[in-house]
């Protein structure tokens, strides 16, 4: 079990290696074995979203068998799956049906849950000075406010002049944009540090780890 | 090689120097680190998983192994594999939820590889989940889990969007802990608004090293402040050389 760990790690140390120095170093081996590995993944993707879907039967054949609270709700989600991979492997993906299918049901039922966001996300702003009462709650939820007011037309008002015209650009273009930059360049630089564990092998998303006693 | 890439990859070669050296230097001290209160919280809500006999949700969001957002996925199943070793002795073993195919196999890896007694034992044969591939469809997938499982924290970690305020929703009303970090941009804010523990910027990468506390992890993030310094001197020379009228 031990040497399978040691076999894992030394393949995606490999692989991920050639792929890191293929992309800043133009030598054709390099690219060319880059490229081929590209090509590998996303056949592999494709798999994995096969087995995923497996997965996602299975956890609801489960519910259904075990006869658990909502059963229902996973024989209707069983049976749109194969009715849809049936009609998509059957018709091909650009059929008419299949437009309408996804513009009839799944569009309308995702944008319903996006407009439940406007409601939750209000609820979320009043809760957030119960949770944090802090001057950071309160500076986040008056910007929010003066980013709507200088965003959203008022009825009878139309724009609110100052807040439409000098403040809200201020906030949006300077502070927001500055200080989302900043966050960036900490998320960059995560990534960055994360991708070198992976390849240094102390974090690995696959198989066990022989150093931790993983089985 | 442009200049721009040279740079890139240098700073890539930098970054590993000093990983590799910092990790060497600290293999036998206990590093330091300033005070996160949620991971504090998260280590109560482990503690309270392995007593009561409730159980842990991890989601990992709906980015994939092959796009940008792979970092935060990697960084979401790293945190899986520790709690679910941390959890190893619980009746019930952790439930993880995700949006792409890949992220799944390796998360139910990820499970299986921890040793988790209550999976040996056969208990539950899909603790790892696929719930759904586009971002509603995900977390319409993830709130029967959140709602029905008998949770006692959860642990949104990976690439999220807005959809996540309906994650953290339900988390509270069902007055269960929530520690969230996400990539994205909106979904910072959003979760910095609605949930009880906000990771913001690269506190997501961090909790490795919160949680385990190896010498590469706590060198990971020693790199990660020289290099931010690094960037902090780059942008003022570069201001006062703009000044200056230089560039």
């Amino acid at each position: 079990m031990k040497l399978r760990g040691l076999f894992s790690a030394v393949i995606a140390i490999a692989t991920g290696l050639i792929m890191l120095v293929g992309y800043f170093v133009e030598l054709p081996i390099l690219v060319n074995l880059r490229i081929t590995i590209l090509n590998w993944v996303i056949i592999l993707a494709a798999v994995a979203l096969f087995l995923g879907l497996f997965n996602l039967l299975a956890v609801h054949t489960d519910k259904i068998r075990s006869k658990e609270k909502g059963g229902i709700y996973s024989l209707i989600l069983i049976f749109s799956l194969l009715t849809t991979l049936i009609l998509g492997l059957w018709l091909r993906p650009d059929h008419a049906l299949m437009a309408l299918i996804f513009k009839a049901i799944q569009l309308p039922v995702e944008t319903s849950l996006m407009a439940m966001l406007a409601v939750t996300l209000m609820y979320a702003s009043i809760r957030l000075l119960r949770r944090r009462n802090n001057l950071i709650s309160v500076i986040f939820l008056v910007t929010a406010l003066l980013i709507l007011l200088g965003t959203v037309p008022l009825p009878f008002v139309g724009n609110v002049p100052i807040l439409g015209d000098l403040i809200r650009p201020f906030i949006v273009q300077v502070l927001a944009a500055a200080g989302a930059r900043g966050i960036l360049i900490g998320v960059a630089l995560g990534s960055l540090t994360t991708g070198l564990r992976v390849l240094f092998g102390a974090d690995r998303p696959y198989g066990s780890d022989p150093s931790r006693g993983g089985k | 090689m442009n200049w721009v890439g040279l740079a890139g990859f240098g700073l890539v070669i930098l970054s590993a120097i000093l990983m590799a050296g910092l990790a060497f230097l600290r293999r036998k001290s206990t590093p330091a680190f300033r005070e996160i209160p949620a991971f504090a919280r998260l280590r109560k809500a482990i503690g309270q998983a392995v007593e009561e006999g409730s159980r842990l949700h991890i989601s990992l969001g709906r980015g994939g192994l092959t796009t940008p957002q792979s970092a935060a996925e990697l960084a979401g199943l790293e945190m899986l594999r520790r709690l679910s070793e941390l959890t190893a002795a619980s009746d019930r073993p952790p439930v993880a939820t995700s949006g792409d195919g890949a992220v799944t196999i390796l998360s139910q890896d990820a499970l299986l590889a921890s040793g988790q007694a209550a999976l040996s034992t056969g208990y539950n044969a899909t603790p790892a989940r696929l719930t759904g591939l586009t971002p509603f469809s995900y977390a319409a997938g993830v709130l029967p889990v959140m709602q029905d499982e008998n949770l006692s924290a959860n642990v949104l970690m990976g690439n999220f969007g807005v959809e996540v305020a309906l994650l953290t929703d339900t988390a509270e009303r069902g007055n269960t802990s929530t520690l969230a970090g996400s990539d994205n941009l909106t979904a910072q804010a959003i979760l910095y608004a609605s949930a009880q523990d906000p990771l913001i910027g690269e506190e997501l990468y961090a909790a490795g090293a919160y949680l385990k506390a190896r010498p590469f992890h706590s060198a990971s993030l020693t790199v990660q402040d020289i290099l931010r310094w690094l960037i902090v001197i780059g942008i003022l020379v570069g201001a006062l050389l703009k000044l200056a009228g230089v560039l």
